[in-house]
């Protein structure tokens, strides 16, 4: 049914967002907690930080990814000097992409759970015993998993969607970096590539609307578990 | 950790919130029901937070015992976790995504290795709340009753010291809370488990407190037994201002088998209400709501009113709050007991009541009725001094 090809682009995608999402989900659960929770100098450039992908466009982001996690970057330097990692033209420094322009969504969907969680729930958990960090287990997170589902799927479906930042970050190599958005886009500048173009098109859509579709499943579900249907 | 019978917990501390100042020094027995009453705002929450470490004084020291719980002096402050309490909310806070099995396990996993003496039973306490039939069901599933039921359960299996009450029952209806009443006397006296409980219900205290601590303007004005405070003027006016009635402490004497009445040996005098359920020498106290008090100025003949008590004005004065058209009268009936008298101004006037005046106080026998009525089985916090009748009660 699927060319060996869109079947390449195809597990690519899927393997760059569900990496992104689940390098950046534990990130994004501390961020979201010291936004919403703590207040501390710098509080407001955090918060500003966190946000600049939105508000950026993503070419500037694949820039500065690249200035700083190249292989001569400061970061990038160290990784590759130390572990021999490099992130550049790979499909991890694809995924690492992915993750940052995603990043400002998940935190916001996790921190609109976070601060729907009643406190006093908080407190009653160490009335009875439990340290704060076993109320953050025990009771805080498992009533923010709606959030965290949300924000999760809502990065999943913005990393398999991203271009600018991958494009400019990772380069367009195909079975390494083409992502599905990367492919289309290719087939697009291709003489009659568009019928190819139009079938990945329709890949994406489904899996967009898989994506959403198992999210609303199993937010209702939580939320019924919790009372809130 | 011992428990002994001796320990108590001390409370010197100061606070302020925003505007509002509170600062109280009590010395507190850790056995039975302390009631905190005082109208909304007055700090009673503030007083039972500072004890469950939500709140931070500024400056004191709070300890059960020779457990520290703050002070700062010595820079100590235990952690929440770490008070050894239970805490049941107004709202009762159950775990949403906990059955009721999990909320009621919460504390008690987490209280396996602190608990000292013998530890309160998972069954036992599931069979006091009845709450066997609810142990698969989820929080929002339950009736505000079940709730709080659970709730009460879950602080208990946390094998506190001390059980903290924040208003359990303000958010319930008048049913429900009839229904709820009886399962904290059996927590007081069964578990016997020391409480702490935050009320603006003068009808709850008086049914449940064995010692009594008045709250007023982030200043404790005054504390001690229940029936000591309210010989205490000041504090008796205070208490009544809400809903004014008397508490009367009395034993049950016996039962009438022919009229279904029982006689109730009170200090000095004797009541006779609808036929109770209680086997003789059983202490009870009920409350006498000083609207169902009527007065006469000479011993009255032939009118159906049974219980005709024969006292002398100690005031008359008028309430703050009610109609205007009411006078309140007290009327000392015997060393310990006072009661209150709700009439008109206008009868104040016609019958020419004044302090010192000898009166008798009518009170119909239907309306001390058991359900009606605070008629509440428990350990009364004073004996009875003179068992015997001594005036004309009967008739």
């Amino acid at each position: 049914m699927l060319t060996p090809v869109e079947l390449d682009a195809l597990r690519l995608s899927l393997q760059v967002a569900v990496v992104a999402v689940a390098a950046s989900l534990p990130f994004a659960v501390a961020v979201a907690w010291l936004l919403a929770r703590r207040d501390f100098a710098g509080k407001t450039l955090v918060d500003a930080i966190v946000h600049l992908p939105l508000v950026l466009p993503p070419v500037v982001i694949g820039f500065f990814l690249l200035i700083l996690l190249g292989t001569k970057g400061p970061i990038g330097g160290w990784l590759y000097e130390t572990f021999g990692l490099r992130l550049i033209f790979t499909r991890w420094g694809a995924a690492v992409a992915a993750a940052v322009m995603s990043f400002p969504l998940m935190v916001r969907s996790i921190r609109l759970a976070l601060e729907a969680v009643d406190r006093g729930l908080e407190f009653a958990a160490r009335t009875l015993g439990a340290s704060r960090l076993d109320v953050f287990f025990s009771v805080t997170l498992p009533l923010m998993l709606p959030g965290v589902l949300t924000g999760s799927i809502v990065a999943f479906a913005s990393s398999l969607g991203d271009f600018g930042a991958t494009i400019t970050f990772v380069g367009n190599v195909a079975g390494e970096t083409q992502t599905l958005s990367l492919a289309i886009y290719s087939l697009a500048q291709t003489p009659d590539g568009e019928a190819a173009a139009l079938r990945l098109v329709l890949i994406s859509l489904v899996l967009a609307l898989s994506a959403l579709f198992v999210s609303e499943m199993l937010a209702r579900r939580v939320r019924r578990m919790l009372g809130r249907a | 950790m011992s428990e002994s019978a001796a320990e108590r917990l001390r409370i010197d501390a100061a606070k302020q919130l925003g505007a509002f100042e509170f600062a109280c020094d009590l010395d507190l027995p850790l056995s039975g029901l302390t009631a905190i009453f005082g109208v909304s705002g007055a700090g009673k929450s503030t007083l039972i937070n500072l004890v469950a470490g939500m709140h931070q004084p500024d400056r004191g020291r709070i300890a059960i015992g020779s457990t520290v719980f703050f002070d700062s002096s010595a820079r100590v402050l235990l952690p929440v976790e770490r008070r050894g309490l239970g805490y049941v909310f107004q709202d009762a806070r159950l775990f949403p995504h906990l059955s009721v099995r999990g909320n009621l396990d919460y504390g008690r996993r987490r209280a396996g290795a602190r608990s000292g003496g013998a530890p309160v039973a998972f069954d036992a306490v599931v069979d006091l709340l009845g709450l066997g039939a609810l142990l698969e069901r989820r929080p929002h599933t339950l009736s505000g009753g079940e709730k709080q039921r659970v709730a009460f359960g879950r602080a208990l299996l946390a094998q506190p010291r001390l059980l903290l009450m924040d208003e359990p029952l303000a958010s319930l209806d008048a049913a429900r809370k009839a229904e709820i009443l009886p399962y904290i006397e059996r927590l007081r006296d069964e578990f016997a488990i020391p409480i702490l409980y935050v009320s603006h219900s003068p009808d709850e205290v008086l049914r449940l407190a064995t010692a009594l601590v008045l709250v007023d303007a982030g200043r404790v004005v005054t504390a001690g037994p229940i029936s000591d405070v309210l010989l205490d003027e000041s504090a008796r006016q205070f208490f009544s201002a809400a809903e004014p009635g008397a508490l009367v402490f009395a034993v049950v004497a016996s039962h009438d088998d022919r009229y279904q009445l029982s006689t109730l040996a009170c200090d000095g005098f004797a009541l006779r209400v609808p036929r109770v359920d209680l086997a003789p020498g059983t202490q009870v106290r009920l409350r006498i709501p000083a609207r169902e008090v009527a007065l006469a100025l000479v011993r009255p003949g032939d009118v159906s009113i049974t219980n005709r008590i024969e006292g002398s004005i100690e005031s008359v004065g008028s309430r703050s709050a009610g109609h205007p058209a009411h006078a309140l009268v007290t009327v000392r009936v015997s060393p310990s007991t006072v009661l209150v008298v709700t009439i008109t101004r206008e009868s104040v006037d016609r019958l020419g009541l004044v302090p010192g005046l000898r009166v008798w106080c009518l009170v119909k026998s239907v309306v001390l009725d058991a359900s009606a009525l605070v008629l509440a089985r428990g350990r009364a916090a004073r004996p009875v001094s003179q068992p015997l009748p001594a005036n004309d009660a009967r008739v």
